[in-house]
Formats: structure tokens, C-alpha cells, sequence
């Protein structure tokens, strides 16, 4: 009972024209945190949480429970101190009648208090908390103005609201009463609006369930859970009346999902003669140009039909289905012509076209770029590509990889190059290893994505992205913050995971060089110095640690200790990577890490090298047996991990290092290394670096962070 | 395989839908009664409806305005000889502004499709995310295309820049793809099978037309004299701009500005002529596109100066 005096639910609908697809879930999300932020910072929202969902003409807010007012606060100031406030008689002085003056009260109201100016008078105030109304009407226009859109707009002056498409009804109801807050020259009220053609446009809502309850009535689905349930229900449904199967597509899903208010699925047919058409193209035509899903046979191939979802109840004379049908012949045709008029001319023959067509204006046409690109793939199947890469595929793959540039059906669907370009070559006869390499040479297009099917097409993508990056940061177009129009941190991550995944030893280094020397060779006029390619090393290697991490798992600190050691060669990187990953759950590893830190310590804090460093170690220097230990055991595992690193056998070598531990720990208990002989000291430092440079060079196990050392950071 | 009805069904021998030039008729109407001025297509030739000065200088400066008007627009890029069933050379458009928007202009404009007999209930009609923008003419605005049943039958947007300057009160522009959507009344798959009147096609008043312009940008438009009438008409609108002197109220007011906006429009028809015959290289393309809006954006300028005056209304006694 009292529950229901303190607390009522708190509903928000902003009903707009209607918003991109694409933007609602994630406007919706924003605006709850940007409630919860506000709400909490009023100290109204107690533990509650925000929900928020929405459909194209709405995003809808719902919390549970908001505290009606805030609670009564006291607060204190403080006046002047003690000795100011008071004279020698105990009197309050004119600057405590002063103080007080300014609450309204009588010295006799006023407090003291310690505060570190010593002992002063202060006053309490009771603050009354404001009710929920009256702060929700204050910070529910900013929480509005605030929601994050990738591009506002005004509707009607310069001076005017600006949101992502125009704001048209408000609703806010605080229990069942309305908050009346103004945005957008609009005061919110309890009308809601219904579906744009079968629905009432104005409708009294009370209350959360009762807006979507009177909304279903009106043929608006609010949560787009129970819309994406609807499509693929029916989908399920009309599939399975015909046998046969839907063109998964979740990207498709979620978009129709936020496209309509009222989705309904729809069967549709299309000539089967079209499917004499590659399903790649027919695809794309149905899904980005139409957003029809694509239906599938029994036996995996398309069928001639489509799955379209319109925003209605029902197909009610049959035109809707007859009109989508009709547009989607109309593109279909085109795509025809479209293949058709190019199949007429060989891919190859498009080369000349290539010097027409801009790459980048200082980086010249796409002409020079294939050229550029053929130079970087010879070098990748010459001097690394294993004995199975074909040099002449990978130069004939790399002439063709954007020749599909200037086709007619890449004007059109800009989306599908590379693929055309590799049905192009397939229907003129290119032998499938060259087609598919063209097919697959923009892969891979983000980190879950595959990367090319053959090594041919790992050639000729890997030197694009070399081109691509060299080519980009010389010119100075190099990523900030958000904007990458070239797409760069993709190539870079690509670039990495064709490497690691296809396993090919090659050394990044040299290969940004030959990309660089390529640049000079066919963009003389292009003037770059060396320090470019590093910085082109430094973003790669930047993406292979996002890589590493976020894809493969890795630790950072295991990614730093191993790039530490060595990143020539990034498939080596990540084979030593393995091996520190799992050699440093046995029991040795994290103590001997500790002591490797501990050494690096030492050898740091002892100056620069010249001042102690001897020629080599002199074991008849030693005057422990701790040390003599230590170095024997060290000249005997060195050999064999010399050995076992020439194998690439990582993980045993890593195993065989740590066997040093004891040795090591018992130096450390009994040697005090900055002797005051000079000369046993020199011995001892030489002996600890040698020791430290010839076990890092699979990891710098000082890199690796130990619970040892964080205690000891935390006892500091 | 089972098919639907057609989209229309002929009653009786009264053909279906209406005819090319009855829905022209229409929708003129259905605007004319909400205010509209009606405008005569302009006399140019122009790629858009948007290029007639009736929106792109209407929309700059205070005063509310209404207007609409039938735009043959010309793209000569987009020519196929009279050979392709949804192409054309010249297409027409039914061009709307509404200046400033009215907060029920969507629905105003979801009432001229019932007036053209459209039954909303009955197809499936979406307004998704689509903004406009021309690099020519400095112009850009965000809104939708309004698809019917998957065909894209309009063009809907809020202007937002018009030759560089913000704009304020912020317009609503319409366009109506004529053609699409009398082929969809009319249920024909062919656009030179529309009925245009009575007794005529679309084919029957438009082919030849499609055949020879086709011909013309694509194979015989001189390069070397195109590209001379370009500099030419280029250089006759900056030497009228060089003589504009804002300072004097009398010769401010009479700067024959509409003279250089018609002389832009000449360079952007140019430039889509050299465009469609190939000889524009893909690096000169962005400067040219710079040079006709450079003067787009002069033009905007003098225009609502004009008006309002350089900086402060200058206030004659």
C-alpha cells in the first residue's frame, strides 16, 4: 500500500517520421543509458533499470518503480570561524549575524562544526527533494538532445529542433499521469499513434501495458523481439508448405525487423530462366536492392522465388505480391543485360580502361595500382609463398583482380566487385584457381570473416593491402579517431589474419619495403622517406596485437613479452606466442618470470653496459657454488633450446629454460650480485645479462605480468 | 506456375489506371488545391526538378512559398536508345516544395497517391532512409525514398543546404517518378507501352526522341566543341558575376542573376553531355563539379542578397 504512494512507473514513447532501420536498436540503447544516467544522478531511479525498444515511427522508454520524490536532504554551510563569529563575551559578532541573515535565521539557529580552518558556525538547512515530475520535465529534453545519431537534421528553421527525422507526438506518464515536457516545439501528452495506414492516428494511452495493448490493436508490434519472432514464424511457415528452404540471413533479419511495425511475410515467384544468372548476383539483387530473403531447394541451390515482408496484416487483393514480383523482373533484366553487355568483352581487355579510373589522386589510376600490385604478389611467391604457389596464377589473378572495375554490373551492384570479377573469369574459361583468387581478394572484410580459398588469392590479397597501406600512409592518408575511408585498420587486420591463418612465414618488414620500393618505382613523383615504412610496420603490428587478443585469445602481456622478442615474422610470433601461453600454467614459469624480472632489474639499475660488461664470463672469478651452478646449468640448457628453437620447438624450449628455475632462485638466495670486489661484480653482471639476452629471444619473460610482482606493486 | 492478379484489372474496356497525362493532370491538381502555384516545366535543360529555379532559389530566404510543377529532367548517361523498358534519356518528374514544411506533410503527400487512386490499405508503402544530395548545385537534405509494393515511386526530402548556405525555413521537396508510377497503375512492365493519352503510348509521343538523343550524347556529341560551349557559357556567367556590386541597392537589385543561374544550369547539362560521352577523366570530374558549383553557390548568395540585402536590410526612404 505504501509501496504504490512512494513509486509509480515511468513511461516514454517519442513517436517520430519514420527513422533508418539501421539506427533504431542502437538510438534505443542510448536512450536508456542516457535515462539511467540522468535518473540516477536525480537520486530518483534507485536500483531500477531502464528497458527501451523500439519500431520506425517510435523509440519507447519503460521504467519500473521510479521514487516519486526525491528524499529531503540537509545541508550544511559553513560560515566564518568560531573566533570571527563570536566576540570574547560569547556575542555574535556582525559577521555571524550576517551569515545567519542570508538563511533567514537567528545566530542562535547557527551551528559549530570542525573544518580544518579550525572550529566554525555553519547552518543546516532542510532541502526539500523535488518530485519526479517536476525532474523528469527538466532532463527529459536533454536526455533527448543527447541521444548520439549519425547525422541530425532540422525540420523547420535554422534555429529550430534538430533529431534524426522529425519528432511528431510525445508521450511521458509518470503512473498515469502525463509529464508534461517540452521538445522539439512539442509538449508531451497520453496520445500515442497507431500503424501509419491501419491504425488510428491518435490513441489515449494509460499506461505501458495498456500502450501495447491498444498499439497491437492498432497494428503495431512495439517489441521488436515479438517482430523478428512474427517474420521468422512465418518464413518457418511459408517455407515449409512449399518445401523448401529460406536463404539464411541475420543482417536481413534484423533490418526488416526495424523497417516495419507490422511485418508480414510474402511469398513471391521470378522466372526460373533467371536463375541461369549467378546466385551471388541474384543474392545481392534481392537482398540490398529489395531486402527480399532468398529461397533455397532442398539441395542448396536457389529457388525462383523470394521471401519479401511488407509493413500490413495481409496481402489483401494479391498486388502487393504481383507488384513486388514485377519490380524485382524489372532488376533482374537489368542484372541480365547488365552480364550480358559485359560477358561480351574479356576481363583482360578491360586493363586499358583501368588508367581512367582513380585510385587515390596522388596514388594515380587503379592501372598503376595493378601494377604495383603484380610486383608485391611476384616478390610474395618468389621469395615466400611455399613450393606449391604458382608465380605465373598469381600474376594472371593480380592483371585481372580489378579489372571487374569498370563492368557495367559493378557500376551497378558496387557491392559485388571481386566477386564479379571472378564469375567474369570463371564463364571466360580462367582456370578456377586464378577465378577464385579474384573472387576472394578483397577477403577478409573484418575479423569473423574467411580469408581467401586458395593461396593464389592470399598472394593477390596480401599485396593489395600492402599496396593499399604503403600507398595511403605515404600519401598521408592515414586513419584518426573514426574516420578510415580507406579502410585501412581492415587491410592491416586482414593482412594479419591471412598471414597467421594461412601460415606463411613472411617477413613484414620486407614485404612493406617491397611495397614501398613499388610506390617509388611507378609514383616518382611520390617523395616518402623510410620513416614510413615503420609507421606502416608500427599500424600492422598494432592491428596483429587486436588480432592476437581479441580473435586468437592471447593475453597482452604474452603478446607484448613475445613481439618484444621478435615480430619479423608474424606466423613465428605467434607460434612462440602458443608456446609462452601454455607453458606458463606449469608450475616453474611465473617464479622464473619473477626472477627474470628481477635480473633485468639488476642489469638496468648497474648503468650502461660499458661500465661492467666483460668480454665474456670467467667462471674462475666465481667464489659460490650458487653461481657456478647457475652458469653450468645456463651453458647446458642454452645448447639444447638453441637446438630446439632451430626446430621451431617453442613450448619445449620455453619447458627446458624453465628447468633453470631452481638454479636461479638458489643464486638469488646466496649471491649478492653487486659484490664490492669490482671484478666479481663485473663477472656477475656480465654472467646475468648473458643470461637475460640469450633466454628472451623466444619471449621476454619480463614482460610477463606475475601475481608476484602485482602483490609486490600492491604492498608499495 | 500460379500467379497473382495483375496490379490492375481492366473493367469492362475501360482501361486500367490512369493515363500518362491524367495522372500529370491530377496530381497538379491535388497540389493546386493545397495551395500550390503551379509552374511550367523550365525551359532548360535540366537533370532534375530541383534544378529549376522554381526550387533552387525558391527554397533560399524567409518568405514561405508553395509551388509545383512537371519536370522533364535529361540524363543523358542514363540514355539506352530507346532499348531498355525502364531507362530513359529524359524522364519526367511532378517536382513539390513546401515551404516552410508542414508538420503533416507526410501525409499530405500519402493523400495525392489516393488522389491518383492508390489504395494505401492495400500495398505496401515504406518511406526508407534515403538522403539527397547534388555536389552540382551545393545541395543536400535528408530524408526517404517512398517505395510502393519495391518499386521506388518518390523522392522525399527535407532540404536542409541549397548552394552552400543553411537553409531557414527548411523546405519539403516531393519528386514523383512520373513514369514508374503510371507504369504501376497501369500494370505494364514496358514504359513505352504506358498509355499516354486516350489513344496514344508512351511509345507513339516519346521513342524517336529516346533513339536520337541517345544517339546524339553517346556516339556524335563533339568532345572538343562540347567542352568549348562549356568554357564558354562557363566564362559568360563569371564575367556577369564579376560585374555585381553589392554595395549600390539599384544595381544590387538589378543584377540579372537569373541570367547566371540559366547559364549554371547550360554548364551542368554540358558537363552531364561530355560526362556521358566518356571523355571526362575521373581526376577532372570533381573540378568541374567545382567549377558549376562555385557558381551555383555565387548565385544562392546574390539571390538572397537580393531580397534581404548584403549583410543588414538596406532600407530605402
Amino acid at each position: 500500500m505504501k509501496k504504490a504512494v512512494t513509486h509509480a512507473d515511468f513511461f516514454l514513447e517519442i513517436g517520430c517520421e519514420e527513422i533508418p532501420a539501421w539506427m533504431i536498436a542502437n538510438a534505443c540503447q542510448e536512450l536508456k543509458v542516457l535515462l539511467e544516467k540522468y535518473l540516477g544522478a536525480a537520486a530518483i531511479l534507485e536500483n531500477q533499470k531502464a528497458e527501451s525498444y523500439g519500431a520506425p515511427r517510435r523509440l519507447i522508454a519503460y521504467i519500473p518503480a521510479l521514487l516519486l520524490k526525491q528524499a529531503d536532504m540537509v545541508k550544511e554551510t559553513v560560515g566564518p570561524t568560531k573566533a570571527v563569529a563570536y566576540d570574547h563575551e560569547g556575542n555574535p559578532t556582525r559577521a555571524a549575524l550576517g551569515f545567519a541573515a542570508k538563511f533567514g535565521v537567528t545566530p542562535q539557529d547557527l551551528i559549530l562544526v570542525q573544518t580544518p580552518k579550525g572550529e566554525c558556525v555553519a547552518s543546516r538547512q532542510m532541502v526539500r527533494g523535488r518530485g519526479a515530475r517536476e525532474v523528469l520535465d527538466e532532463i527529459l529534453p536533454r536526455v533527448l538532445q543527447e541521444i548520439p545519431w549519425p547525422k541530425n537534421m532540422r525540420w523547420t528553421e535554422a534555429g529550430g529542433p534538430r533529431f534524426i527525422r522529425p519528432v511528431r507526438w510525445m508521450v511521458a506518464l509518470l503512473g498515469e499521469k502525463v509529464v508534461p515536457f517540452e521538445f522539439a516545439g512539442l509538449r508531451a501528452g497520453d496520445q500515442s499513434s497507431g500503424h501509419r495506414f491501419l491504425g488510428k492516428a491518435r490513441i489515449s494511452v494509460s499506461s505501458r501495458a495498456d500502450h501495447s495493448a491498444k498499439l497491437r490493436r492498432n497494428f503495431v508490434i512495439t517489441d521488436p523481439a515479438e517482430r523478428r519472432a512474427k517474420i521468422e514464424r512465418e518464413l518457418r511457415d511459408l517455407a515449409g508448405k512449399k518445401n523448401l528452404c529460406i536463404h539464411k540471413d541475420a543482417g536481413l533479419l534484423e533490418l526488416v525487423t526495424y523497417l516495419n511495425e507490422y511485418p508480414t511475410v510474402l511469398l513471391g515467384d521470378f522466372d526460373a530462366k533467371f536463375l541461369e544468372l549467378p546466385q551471388e548476383i541474384l543474392l545481392t539483387v534481392m537482398r540490398d536492392h529489395q531486402k527480399y530473403f532468398g529461397v533455397e531447394g532442398k539441395a542448396g541451390h536457389l529457388a525462383p522465388h523470394f521471401f519479401a515482408v511488407i509493413n500490413l496484416d495481409r496481402d489483401r487483393e494479391g498486388h502487393i505480391r504481383s507488384g513486388h514480383e514485377r519490380v524485382l523482373r524489372a532488376r533482374f533484366a537489368d542484372a541480365r543485360f547488365f552480364w550480358e553487355t559485359d560477358m561480351k568483352c574479356r576481363l583482360a581487355d578491360n586493363i586499358p580502361k583501368l588508367a581512367q579510373v582513380v585510385y587515390e589522386s596522388k596514388l594515380g589510376s587503379y592501372a598503376l595500382k595493378v601494377e604495383r600490385v603484380r610486383e608485391i604478389a611476384g616478390w610474395l611467391a618468389r621469395d615466400w609463398a611455399p613450393a606449391k604457389a604458382d608465380a605465373t596464377a598469381i600474376d594472371r589473378a593480380a592483371m585481372l583482380a580489378k579489372c571487374d572495375l569498370v563492368t557495367g554490373m559493378v557500376r551497378e551492384f558496387t557491392e559485388l566487385q571481386g566477386i564479379v570479377g571472378g564469375l567474369y573469369a570463371r564463364a571466360q574459361g580462367e582456370p578456377e584457381e586464378i577465378a577464385q583468387a579474384v573472387y576472394d581478394h578483397y577477403l577478409p572484410l573484418g575479423l569473423e570473416d574467411h580469408i581467401p580459398r586458395n593461396l593464389t588469392g592470399c598472394c593477390v590479397a596480401l599485396a593489395d593491402k600492402l599496396d593499399t597501406l604503403t600507398g595511403c600512409f605515404a600519401v598521408g592518408r592515414i586513419p584518426t579517431g573514426s574516420s578510415d575511408p580507406f579502410a585501412l585498420r581492415r587491410a592491416a587486420a586482414g593482412l594479419v589474419k591471412i598471414l597467421l591463418e594461412r601460415r606463411l612465414p613472411v617477413s613484414l618488414p620486407g614485404a612493406i619495403g617491397t611495397a614501398a620500393k613499388s610506390l617509388r618505382k611507378h609514383n616518382p613523383a611520390l617523395k616518402f622517406s623510410g620513416e614510413i615504412e615503420k609507421q606502416v610496420l608500427a599500424f600492422v603490428l598494432d592491428r596483429a596485437r587486436f588480432v592476437l587478443q581479441q580473435r586468437m585469445g592471447f593475453g597482452y602481456d604474452e603478446i607484448n613479452a613475445t613481439l618484444v622478442a621478435g615480430c619479423d615474422d608474424l606466423v613465428d610470433a605467434a607460434d612462440r606466442l602458443a608456446a609462452v601461453k601454455a607453458i606458463r600454467r606449469t608450475p616453474n614459469f611465473e617464479p622464473l618470470a619473477v626472477a627474470f624480472k628481477r635480473i633485468r632489474n639488476i642489469v638496468e639499475k648497474a648503468g650502461p653496459e660499458s661500465a661492467w660488461k666483460t668480454a665474456s664470463v670467467n667462471p674462475e672469478l666465481f667464489t659460490e657454488e650458487a653461481e657456478r651452478t647457475l652458469h653450468a646449468a645456463a651453458k647446458e640448457v642454452a645448447f639444447r633450446v638453441a637446438d630446439l628453437k632451430r626446430r621451431r620447438q617453442y613450448w619445449e624450449a620455453l619447458e627446458r629454460i624453465s628447468t633453470l628455475r631452481p638454479a636461479v632462485d638458489d643464486f638469488f638466495d646466496s649471491v649478492l650480485v653487486m659484490s664490492e670486489d669490482e671484478a666479481v661484480r663485473k663477472n656477475r653482471l656480465t654472467m646475468l645479462a648473458e643470461l637475460l639476452r640469450e633466454f628472451s629471444t623466444i619471449a621476454d619473460f619480463s614482460e610477463i605480468v606475475t601475481e608476484a610482482a602485482d602483490a609486490g606493486r600492491k604492498k608499495k | 506456375m500460379k500467379r497473382a492478379a495483375p496490379a490492375r484489372k481492366p473493367r469492362g474496356s475501360k482501361p486500367a489506371g490512369l493515363s500518362f497525362q491524367d495522372l500529370l493532370f491530377r496530381l497538379l491538381q491535388f497540389w493546386a488545391s493545397r495551395g500550390c502555384v503551379i509552374q511550367q516545366p523550365y525551359d532548360l535543360e535540366v537533370g532534375a526538378g530541383t534544378m529549376h529555379p522554381e526550387t533552387f532559389l525558391r527554397v533560399l530566404g524567409p518568405q514561405p512559398y508553395r509551388v509545383a510543377y512537371v519536370q522533364p529532367s535529361r540524363r543523358p548517361a542514363d540514355g539506352r536508345y530507346g532499348e531498355n523498358p525502364n531507362r530513359l534519356y529524359k524522364h519526367t518528374q511532378i517536382q513539390v516544395i513546401l515551404k516552410p514544411s508542414p508538420a503533416d506533410v507526410q501525409d499530405l503527400y500519402l493523400q495525392s497517391l489516393a488522389a491518383i487512386g492508390i489504395k494505401l490499405r492495400e500495398h505496401d508503402i515504406r518511406f526508407e532512409e534515403d538522403n539527397w544530395e547534388s555536389p552540382t548545385l551545393g545541395a543536400w537534405g535528408m530524408g526517404w525514398q517512398v517505395l510502393l509494393d519495391g518499386l521506388e515511386i518518390s523522392q522525399f526530402t527535407y532540404f536542409q543546404q541549397c548552394g552552400g548556405l543553411d537553409l531557414d525555413p527548411i523546405s519539403a521537396e516531393i519528386t514523383y517518378g512520373i513514369e514508374r508510377i503510371a507504369a504501376f497503375l497501369q500494370g505494364v512492365d514496358n514504359v513505352y507501352d504506358l498509355r499516354w493519352s486516350e489513344d496514344r503510348t508512351y511509345g507513339q509521343v516519346r521513342l524517336a526522341e529516346e533513339q536520337q538523343f541517345s544517339r546524339y550524347s553517346f556516339e556524335l556529341a563533339d568532345p572538343a566543341r562540347t567542352r568549348s560551349l562549356f568554357e564558354t557559357t562557363e566564362a559568360e556567367a563569371l564575367a556577369l558575376l564579376a560585374t555585381y556590386k553589392p554595395e549600390a541597392e539599384v544595381e544590387r537589385r538589378g543584377f540579372p542573376v537569373l541570367a547566371v543561374y540559366d547559364l549554371c544550369l547550360r554548364c551542368s547539362h554540358l558537363f552531364n553531355l561530355l560526362d556521358a560521352r566518356g571523355v571526362i577523366a575521373v581526376t577532372e570530374r570533381a573540378a568541374l563539379i567545382g567549377r558549376i558549383r562555385r557558381i551555383a553557390s555565387r548565385v544562392a548568395a546574390i539571390y538572397v542578397e537580393q531580397s534581404v540585402g548584403p549583410s543588414a536590410p538596406a532600407v530605402t526612404t
